[in-house]
């Protein structure tokens, strides 16, 4: 069946490295943060792990973790070249 | 927080516009279906964002279908799942226009068959993926590309029409209460039957706001009474904790509509009607919550 299918294969970075999109790069302030786990929720890519780590091979630089940020411990910065 | 598992069966990452709050409502829904589910999707932002064939990006299997068939679709597999003995969540994933345009037909014959199977529509008011069109889903006043002058009809009451047909459940939901989502999610897949989820996903790209503020918007659009979170089980209608909240003291409408571009040449007459319009749909939901209608 699946010789006359079209069917694709799940596998990571499908759609390249997104991260190449980015102009500006989320930074954490680790002592302002409060590991609250929020950004990690309104990720809608999922780039943020539990130890707030942002994976920046994939991270398109939306903002909405910095903008969502209770305690305002994100913040973007410009990309350089 | 706690709850939410942390597994995700989307890989990084698909090419969803930085900021997609449909990606984001994806996420959860998928980590409240669990593995064994099947997506059944249309033709919408969904069916382009997952990847290069033959690459995916998606770690769950998904049957891309043309635009008016997805309802069908999802009921034919999910007859021959449950003939073979299967408990797989049948979910469909839909854009406003594959809902409210072009796929209402099959989605009122399935839940008129009683298909047991979740269509999810995911609401960003126009056809985004081609380019931001006008779709039965826009509102009054709001510009597209079709309708760059701003909308001169109302958005069409998807809620009123799939209320018709009597689901055992049918909820609203927005990107922008994630946890609401899930729970919603969650409690309709343990019901057996048609449910109906519809989620409002602010668009950055199509109403014109910058990427970072989508869960803003998408908490404007609740706090101010333009979208209603509400739950319907078996006709009993429960108003969400963040709408319960909002409708005591909405915010102005001017709050949520006055910072997306897609309403910057809206006239006041228009901004009237769809003060006027928020005000009676809010005092409709409380009556019915209420239990007097």
């Amino acid at each position: 069946m699946s010789e006359r299918l079209a069917i694709s294969k799940p596998v990571k970075a499908a759609c390249g490295k997104t991260g190449t999109w980015r102009t500006f790069r989320p930074v954490v302030d680790r002592e302002q943060c409060n590991a609250c786990g929020l950004c990690a929720m309104y990720c809608p890519d999922g780039c943020i792990d539990d130890e707030q780590n942002i994976d920046l091979e994939f991270c398109k630089g939306c903002g909405i973790c910095a903008n969502e940020c209770p305690k305002k411990a994100i913040e973007m910065v410009r990309e350089e070249d | 927080m706690a709850n939410i598992p942390k597994e995700e069966y989307i890989f990084k990452t698909t090419s969803a516009c930085a900021g997609c709050s449909s990606s984001l409502c994806l996420r959860h829904i998928l980590k409240a279906a669990g593995p064994d589910s099947v997506l059944v999707v249309p033709a919408c932002c969904t069916s382009v964002i997952q990847g290069i064939y033959p690459n995916t990006a998606f770690n769950i299997p998904v049957y891309n279908v043309a635009f008016a068939a997805a309802a069908a679709v999802a009921s034919g597999m999910s007859t021959a799942l449950r003939a073979a003995g299967r408990k797989t969540n049948v979910i469909c994933y839909a854009g406003d226009g594959g809902t409210v345009d072009i796929g209402i037909q099959a989605l009122s014959g399935a839940f008129e068959r009683g298909t047991d199977f979740l269509y999810i529509c995911y609401d960003n008011e126009a056809y985004s993926n081609t380019g931001m069109q006008r779709s039965g889903g826009t509102p009054l006043g709001a510009a597209t590309t079709t309708t760059p002058g701003g909308k001169t009809e109302g958005k069409k009451d998807l809620d009123l029409i799939v209320e018709a047909h009597d689901p055992p459940y049918m909820a609203t939901a927005c990107s922008a209460y994630p946890l609401d989502l899930y729970k919603k999610v969650q409690k309709a897949l343990s019901i057996e039957g048609p449910k109906f989820i519809h989620i409002l996903a602010p668009c950055p790209p199509g109403w014109r706001y910058p990427a970072d503020k989508t869960v803003e918007m998408g908490k404007l659009a609740v706090r101010t009474g333009m979208w209603i979170l509400y739950e319907r089980e078996h006709g009993q209608l429960t108003i969400s904790g963040p709408s319960k909240n909002a409708m005591r003291k909405p915010l102005p409408i001017e709050e949520y509509i006055g910072k997306q571009g897609r309403f910057k040449n809206i006239d006041p007459r228009s901004i009237a009607i769809l003060r006027q319009q928020v005000e009676h749909h809010m005092a409709r939901i409380a009556r019915e919550a209420e239990g007097i209608c």
